[in-house]
């Protein structure tokens, strides 16, 4: 690894300044915001997956405490339409007008003093529904004839896309190898949901609502068109974030519901979401289904990849990502990172009755991952190769970067070959392939399991100009201010819900002012108080508000240098700024002093002194803006028990690329946290749904989360190329760490198993799952025997 | 979610909080460690009108020793079990049990009595007491009784406690030093419930042995005599002739249908009766 810069610049493995106040609890989230006269809101939602309404009946007595959309005057419904040519548009009631198409969707909002007791309201509002047939499987749903969702469109899809790039080059490839592969429904999960504090502030004329948000300024955007105030009128705070993950990127019927609600009633209204809403109602992600095929030679060289991907969307078109965020990325980063001449992906992103899509740490790579990786471990055990051998015949080489692979997708460097052989070497694979021959003595399986992505970042407007979205990211811009006494503050557009930002982005300043980390402050979460920024999401600030820091800085450099250069009496062009001084010919002053004087001194400034001050808002998009590349090899070695379908990791390593690496401590944290949820995907975690539509997970103790026992301490080996887009050369890499697991985990247990005749295309593994086709496969032996 | 509203009561003595679920009827509910009440009242799943909160009496809290067993109060918590401060009926055999039971901070507050009076056919008291024998005792308007666990498990999440009555003790018989306890549950993570579990108290020095399957849906399936399940006779070598087909057909004729489901249940027994033979470490002894 490149040695730090400096002490506590770009490199340098910094503890986090956050974690002073996080690990001592005395962080400020949603539910610790009090506010005189506050209501706590509860809502009526949908007990049914699909149903006409055919009336609310709201008690005498409860009448202007309780309200239904009849009572929503001037507010829109929630649209998020894609440009993209042929998606159909879902409009989504904040509250539930006509009928009801997911279990959980907002029907009234109950205001009162306690949560408890607009509980107690919302229990007494009846509801009058008439119940019809409701699509839990999205399968079901692309088929004619099937129940429709939105009637007027005909069919349940929101959006079908095909990409062929010579497909028909590959059919006489002498293997191929075909699988059906899924991902389950799951919940994000963040250990704190939801929640919305709003009131009106009559001074400012403005609704300021306090809202666990990674996107503060689209979340503005999204309420102004909802409930027809003027941006300037919308303040959005988002304080401490107990970790988002994408759920935290949505526009909720909650956040619109209370924006008229405050104004309506004219006090401070609350909603915390709790755990059962998060799961049955909101938090979903990640359904999805694949037909795919690989055509390849027989030494493993690939001719092509056939797919036929469904993304399980649910009722609506979630804002700003759209319903098709997942299915339409699928198509154009199914390949990965493999160079293949043939390619089809044909995609559907279906309409059911189950929530809305959103988002998820990885978004659709976890899924085009597992089904990659997993089949070509089965190409593999079809060649008879080890699944090592496959990948290192058709990853991108080295000397082929900067590269356009088959959908055009531009990678900026890397050596994927060497992360793979690094992770190998790392998880010994040699002894536990020959452990695995010896056999272990308590009759459990050893399996041995790859996979490697690659994780396109800070992607923008060139990519997400095509897809038509409310929201495109352009140039991020950074505030960079000393204040009087030369201390430094930063102002964001995005926000951290965890990653480290106050402490990295203090570390970018360092690395070019020499001021130290301690006396720089973040200040973000506000959007009073910082530029426009479309957030945190697609692993992109430390790219794109570390370069907007970075450029921010390096103009109050020059500020600085310039008033120094004044006070030292010398000519600009003979001083420098180096380590928090200003240095000249014969004498230095520190930042300290310049600010002081600045501020506090003018007079001994002269009058022709450059006016613009100390204070700085810079614009930044790095040289190409279509994405860093970073990318990581998974291993995992696992002990599979046969006949319980028990599955214990027994060693995990990770050799990752994330360019030049700010902070490598927090790095690693990313690391770890993606892996845990990883291993969520891969073995515990999905929601389910009965035939009408039920969710049948409502608390923990269904929906299963990995716990401490259930995450090893992986391996983290660092390769560190730099993006030659990029300033410093990093590179976004907070999503990879759950995009691997899956994959590696399942390609694992699937090399335990393999002998016996079973394999798992399913995710999560269960131990139920793993019992069946064990059970199964003895059964047909026996029956051929 | 928050509860909806009720009524709490924390008598000081059995007496008054006999007399006033007894005043609650149907609308009231004992509440000990809250573990499991607590998440249900707050999901509304559980609307009582009063809840008779058995903490403040300290009679709940006692362990009494005598001869041939233990009988705890109903308010010992898994945590003493776990942690010694109530004594075990033999070695290491409650103790292993309570340490398993879900989480710590459940196991520092959930207690025996609430545990067994919840009725989850997954918790580890309703099994692993039920197959070393235990009795429940029980107070109520009539006065005391006393039920062995089979006659007390009256279904899943039910019990023989008619209304106003309160199970405040269970009687553990001790184990005897020839005897070696297995118990084997099979959970997806830990502190998950069980989804199956299997346990044997077997003592080759009598030749007796109970064996047991439990989170079945009802309640646990209790071979009282397990020797069907060893040929026939239980010695020191009992577990290498363990019958999958004999625990199958138990379960079959317990209605359980699920194939899989069965194979696990078989495969989690037949690791209780190893477990439990490889815990002779002379077999001369034992045998």
């Amino acid at each position: 690894m490149s040695e730090p810069r400096s002490q506590e610049g770009v490199g340098a493995r910094l503890p986090r300044k956050e974690d002073d106040r996080l690990m001592r609890g005395r962080g400020q989230f949603i539910a610790d915001i009090r506010m005189a006269g506050m209501q706590d809101v509860a809502f009526v939602r949908s007990p049914l997956a699909h149903a006409r309404i055919r009336a609310i009946h709201v008690p005498e007595d409860l009448k202007g405490r309780v309200f239904t959309a009849a009572d929503l005057d001037g507010v829109k419904p929630i649209r998020a339409v894609s440009g993209l040519p042929g998606f159909k548009v879902s409009e989504q009631p904040v509250l539930a007008t006509g009928k009801v198409r997911q279990v959980g969707e907002l029907i009234a909002m109950c205001v009162a003093d306690t949560r408890a007791e607009a509980e107690d309201m919302a229990a007494r509002v009846e509801l009058d529904l008439e119940e019809l047939p409701a699509l839990h499987d999205m399968l079901d749903a692309r088929k004619p004839g099937a129940t429709l969702v939105h009637e007027h469109w005909g069919d349940n899809v929101f959006l079908e896309s095909l990409v062929n790039i010579n497909i028909e080059a590959a059919f006489d490839a002498p293997v191929k190898v075909s699988r059906t592969i899924s991902t389950a429904r799951q919940c994000m999960a963040p250990i704190e949901g939801r929640g919305t504090v709003v009131h009106f502030d009559h001074r400012t004329d403005q609704l300021v609502v306090h809202t666990a948000s990674q996107m503060p300024h689209i979340v503005r955007s999204g309420l102004s068109e909802c409930l027809g105030l003027e941006e300037g009128q919308i303040r959005i705070i988002s304080p401490d974030v107990g970790g988002g993950f994408g759920y935290k990127a949505i526009l909720l019927s909650e956040d619109v519901c209370l924006g008229w609600l405050t104004r309506k009633i004219g006090r401070p209204v609350r909603w915390l979401e709790d755990r059962r809403e998060h799961l049955t109602a909101s938090a979903n992600c990640r359904e999805h289904h694949y037909e795919i095929t690989l055509y390849a030679e027989r030494d493993g060289t690939l001719r092509g990849i056939d797919c036929e991907a469904s993304v399980d969307s649910g009722a609506y078109s979630a804002y700003p990502f759209s319903a098709c965020l997942e299915a339409a990325q699928v198509a154009s980063i199914l390949p990965g990172p493999y160079d293949f001449p043939s390619y089809r992906c044909r995609t559907w992103s279906v309409a059911t009755n189950k929530c809305p899509i959103l988002p998820y740490r990885g978004v659709a790579r976890t899924g085009v991952c597992f089904a990659l990786e997993v089949a070509l471990d089965a190409l593999a055990a079809e060649l008879g190769l080890a699944p090592e051998v496959v990948r290192l015949k058709n990853l991108v080489r080295p000397e082929q970067m900067p590269f356009d692979n088959i959908t055009n997708k531009h990678f900026d460097s890397g050596n994927y070959p060497e992360a793979l052989r690094q992770a190998l070497d790392a998880i010994k694979a040699d002894a536990v392939r020959t452990r695995q021959l010896a056999g272990e003595p308590d009759g459990r399986r050893i399996g041995l399991g790859l996979s490697i992505y690659c994780e396109q970042a800070a992607h923008g407007t060139s990519v997400y100009s095509g897809w038509g979205i409310p929201m495109v990211p352009g140039h991020e811009q950074a505030g960079a201010r000393l204040t009087p006494d030369g201390g430094l503050e930063l102002r964001i557009g995005a926000h951290s819900h965890g990653q480290g930002l106050e402490t990295t982005l203090a570390q970018v300043a360092h690395e070019i002012l020499g001021m130290p980390v301690a006396r720089t402050r973040l200040v973000h979460g506000d959007t009073a108080m910082t530029p426009y920024s479309t957030g945190s999401w697609g692993s992109r600030v430390m790219v794109m508000a570390g370069g907007a820091v970075a450029t921010a800085c390096t103009e109050l450099a020059e500020r600085i240098r310039r008033i120094g250069a004044h006070m030292l009496q010398a000519r600009p062009e003979d001083v420098r700024l180096e380590a928090g001084r200003v240095i000249g010919p014969s004498g230095d002053v520190t930042i300290q002093q310049v600010a002081h004087t600045w501020y506090r001194r003018p007079q001994d400034l002269p009058a022709d002194v450059d006016p613009h001050g100390l204070e700085v808002t810079a614009g930044y998009k790095p040289v190409r803006d279509s994405g860093t590349f970073s990318y990581a090899a998974h291993a995992v070695v696992v002990a599979v028990d046969p006949d319980l379908g028990e599955v214990e990791i027994l060693d995990y390593a990770i050799v990752e690329d994330g360019g030049t690496l700010v902070n490598p401590m927090v790095v690693d944290g990313q690391i770890i946290g993606g892996l845990a949820q990883g291993i969520g995907t891969a073995l515990y975690e999905e929601m389910a749904f009965d035939a009408s539509g039920q969710p049948l997970a409502s608390t923990l103790a269904d929906y299963l989360l990995p716990g401490a026992p259930e995450v090893p301490m992986p391996f983290i080996g660092h390769m560190e190329t730099p993006s030659p887009y990029t300033k410093f050369g990093v590179k976004g890499i907070g999503e990879g760490g759950a995009i691997a697991p899956p994959a590696a985990i399942a390609n694992a247990i699937n090399d335990a198993l393999r002998p016996l005749g079973a394999e798992m295309l399913r995710s999560p593994v269960t131990p139920r799952r793993i019992v069946e086709q064990v059970l199964a496969v003895r059964a047909s032996e026996r029956s051929a025997a | 979610m928050k509860p909806a509203p009720f009524r709490i009561e924390r008598p000081r003595t059995i007496a008054d909080a006999v007399a006033l679920l007894a005043s609650g009827g149907d609308g009231a509910k004992v509440m000990a460690g809250g573990q499991s009440l607590g998440p249900m009242l707050n999901l509304r799943l559980a609307t009582p009108d009063l809840i008779v909160d058995l903490s403040g009496i300290d009679d709940l809290r006692t362990v009494r020793e005598e001869a041939g067993h233990i009988i705890y109060g109903a308010l010992v918590t898994h945590a003493d079990v776990e942690d010694g401060r109530a004594p075990d009926v033999g070695t290491n055999i409650l103790r292993r049990v309570a340490s398993g039971i879900a989480y710590r901070a459940v196991r520092n507050r959930g207690t025996m009595g609430g545990s067994l009076s919840h009725a989850d056919p997954a918790a580890d008291w309703v099994n692993a007491l039920s197959v070393l024998g235990a009795e429940v005792e029980i107070a109520g308007p009539a006065g005391a009784r006393r039920l062995p666990m089979g006659a007390f498990l009256a279904g899943a999440l039910a019990t023989a406690l008619e209304p106003g009555e309160i199970l405040v003790g269970v009687q553990v018989p001790k184990v005897p030093a020839t005897a070696r306890f297995g118990y084997v549950k099979h959970c997806r993570k830990v502190g998950e419930f069980a989804h199956a579990i299997g346990a044997v108290l077997i003592d080759p020095a009598t030749g007796t042995g109970r064996a047991l399957m439990g989170a079945i849906d009802a309640p646990p399936l209790v071979l009282a005599d397990a020797a069907t399940l060893f040929g026939g006779r239980i010695d020191a070598g009992f577990a290498v002739r363990f019958d999958a087909s004999a625990a199958n057909a138990a379960l079959v004729a317990a209605g359980l249908t699920d194939a899989v489901d069965r194979h696990v249940h078989v495969e989690v027994l037949r690791r209780a009766a190893t477990q439990a033979a490889s815990l002779f470490t002379d077999t001369r002894s034992a045998a």
